[in-house]
């Protein structure tokens, strides 16, 4: 009834390529990222922004880093994690070593070497391709757990690699409290997931989207592979690179390569898969689904236990955990595998008839 | 020279027994086409059940001989894979016939978190040893030749010896019999292999029991090696170059390039690691395998990969 496009006529281009080309789009998501801003801050404590929020605004970004290598360009990567940690070092190293650098010009540097070792490690694609190319990507993930590790440049010659940063403030405005983390994280978030909307309907998108169908059809109507996949690793990485930075700076404060490892990697697949690839809005539910679920079953199987009266201890918690989220992936990819975006849009297109199916 | 040697023959039996963790890869991958990840899961699952069944059992049975205790516990152990692979099939790999490659890739993730908790939960997450008997001590030979001789571990040659005999076995369960037909042809075309009527849900159930088996085999010569622990998952990780430095098809593919991959990482580790810094094996491997992938796309033994539009 209200989500329908009847009566919207579009009268000049500018209108008819809008990114949301749907009034009732628009306004929802002004409404939400208002929401996001106003809202969410009213309403949620403390250990919600740490645990939940800032977490998933992260791990969405970067989510929407892998979306587009893998959803969007059909490259299998498991080595989404090093460039998160790339960013994150990178970054780290910018911020410390150059006098009064700006944070967030620290960040987009990270982005920017992330984007540097992505295209390097992207340049086996051109010749091996699908799960040969997947495992091929797991040599980032280990060289850059090994260089982080041994390599004391990159970690101001710390041993065990760990690294902290402190005091971080953009133009005045200090980063301390876990609000500011957030809206800072949810300002990333809002530019580049509007990029990355706009740049997948973009020659370029249609690009990745052609070689990700076919790649010798792409290559035969006049699309390069070269440039097209290795710009798709390029965009890819800068931004899973931006979201390591802020893992490391404003998530976790100090770190070290463990918490890039590739288990990481894993879950970054994790989320673009359950959540649809080749989806935008699928990275966010992906995110939503992956941080929430731990901490829920975290919560859920003691009170479980408790309710039937046994103590679960928590080895077997943690243990239960782990193959009640394996068993519940496979569940989510027998029932649905393109994601919960395909809910999504199913949802939206029922919303359309609704209440009058025909 | 001597020192060469050592290194290489560590080198050598190291990848022999890598290949047979990725003899395990190899063989699902042919059958039915998914990537399996939870190979390590199930490594480390079977050696397990297979440490603690060998504790148990002579409890239950009240059996004094070690040799029989050991015996029954590797049948039981066989038994849960074979248990195992029945439920994956009929719970997983049933319902996801036809979907990408990457969507089976991650339902074999699920699978591994699924198994490594169900691991620890049954049999519990500490360090268990595994005691088939395998002899610890070094031994030198060629002393006659080299000054001091060569260092060799014994249980080094004794666990090249059995998954040597393994490969053996497979092959000649691939070749000779109706079953290993059958496998065969599915793996070169599932459609034609169901036009004749071959049983495709049957055979995988086999493929994945064949591959729990190897990964049976490799848990036992593992864990007696380090001790069953959580980290024998990391084995799948390090027998994932070798499979596609040797073709994700081709099992004697995964034999040779076991073979590379582990002399390639002990030489890189003794004469390159010194100079930045150690700990390098681990991606050595990868990147020697993206090597040869330059070269030749499929891998070294893998089928040629051809386009079509």
């Amino acid at each position: 009834m209200f989500y329908r496009e009847n009566g919207q006529f579009k009268t000049s281009y500018r209108s008819d390529q809008q990114i949301f080309a749907i009034a009732q789009d628009r306004w929802a998501i002004l409404a939400l990222i208002a929401f996001a801003i106003v809202g969410v801050p009213l309403l949620v404590d403390e250990y919600m922004f740490r645990a939940i929020l800032i977490p998933f605004l992260i791990l969405s970004l970067a989510a929407l880093g892998v979306n587009i290598l893998v959803g969007y360009c059909g490259q299998i990567s498991l080595g989404s994690g090093a460039f998160m940690a790339v960013g994150a070092y990178m970054a780290y190293n910018s911020y410390v070593r150059m006098e009064g650098m700006p944070l967030i010009v620290a960040l987009l540097a990270g982005g920017f070497f992330a984007t540097v070792v992505g295209i390097f490690f992207g340049i086996p694609s051109l010749r091996v391709k699908g799960l040969y190319l997947a495992v091929a990507t797991l040599a980032a993930q280990f060289f850059c757990d090994w260089a982080f590790l041994r390599v004391g440049w990159f970690t101001n010659n710390n041993a065990s690699g760990s690294v902290s940063v402190s005091n971080l403030n953009v133009l005045g405005w200090t980063i301390d409290s876990p609000l500011d983390k957030y809206l800072f994280c949810l300002a990333f978030l809002v530019v580049f997931g509007l990029l990355a909307k706009n740049l997948v309907r973009s020659a370029i998108g249609r690009e990745w989207m052609a070689i990700r169908d076919m790649d010798v059809a792409a290559a035969v109507i006049g699309i390069r592979p070269v440039y097209a996949k290795l710009s798709a690793f390029a965009v890819s990485s800068f931004i899973i690179g931006v979201a390591g930075g802020l893992w490391g700076f404003v998530h976790l404060g100090s770190w070290e390569p463990a918490a890039f490892s590739i288990d990481r990697s894993f879950q970054l697949l994790f989320m673009v898969i359950i959540g649809g690839m080749g989806s935008i809005m699928g990275s966010f539910f992906g995110a939503a689904f992956i941080v929430i679920l731990p901490i829920f079953l975290n919560q859920f199987l003691p009170w479980m236990g408790g309710l039937v009266g046994v103590t679960i201890s928590t080895a077997l918690v943690s243990h239960t955990e782990f193959m009640i989220f394996g068993a519940l992936i496979v569940w989510f990819l027998i029932v649905e595998p393109h994601g919960l975006a395909k809910l999504w849009s199913i949802a939206k297109q029922k919303l359309r008839l609704w209440p009058f199916p025909h | 020279m001597a020192f060469f040697l050592e290194a290489l023959f560590g080198g050598l039996m190291a990848g022999m027994l890598y290949s047979l963790v990725a003899l395990g890869f190899v063989l699902i991958f042919k059958a039915s086409g998914v990537f399996n990840f939870a190979q390590g899961a199930m490594v480390l699952f079977a050696a397990l059940a297979m440490a603690r069944f060998a504790e148990w059992v002579p409890d239950w049975l009240g059996l004094e001989s070690k040799f029989l205790g050991n015996l029954v516990a590797f049948i039981l152990a066989a038994v849960l894979m074979y248990a195992l692979a029945w439920l994956i099939e009929r719970l997983v790999l049933r319902h996801l016939v036809n979907q990408e490659g990457v969507t089976l890739l991650m339902a074999t993730l699920g699978i591994t978190y699924f198994l490594d908790g169900l691991g620890q939960t049954i049999f519990g997450s500490d360090i268990y040893k595994i005691d088939v008997g395998m002899p610890k001590d070094p031994v030198f030979f060629l002393d006659s030749v080299f000054p001091g001789g060569v260092l060799i571990n014994l249980e080094d040659v004794y666990a090249a010896c059995i998954a040597a005999l393994l490969v053996v076995v497979l092959s000649l369960f691939f070749q000779k019999t109706g079953t290993g037909r059958a496998l065969r042809a599915v793996a070169d075309d599932h459609q034609a292999a169901q036009s004749i009527g071959i049983p495709l849900n049957r055979i995988w159930v086999i493929v994945w029991f064949v591959a729990g088996i190897t990964a049976l085999v490799a848990g036992i010569i593992w864990g007696s090696k380090m001790g069953v622990q959580f980290s024998l998952t990391t084995v799948a990780l390090r027998a994932l170059p070798v499979i596609i430095l040797g073709g994700l098809t081709s099992v004697p593919g995964a034999i040779i390039g076991g073979l590379i991959i582990g002399v390639g990482e002990k030489l890189s580790e003794v004469y390159l690691g010194p100079y930045v810094g150690g700990g390098i094996e681990i991606w050595f491997a990868y990147v020697l395998a993206l090597v040869f992938l330059l070269f030749r796309p499929q891998g070294l033994f893998g089928e040629k990969i051809i386009d079509r539009v």
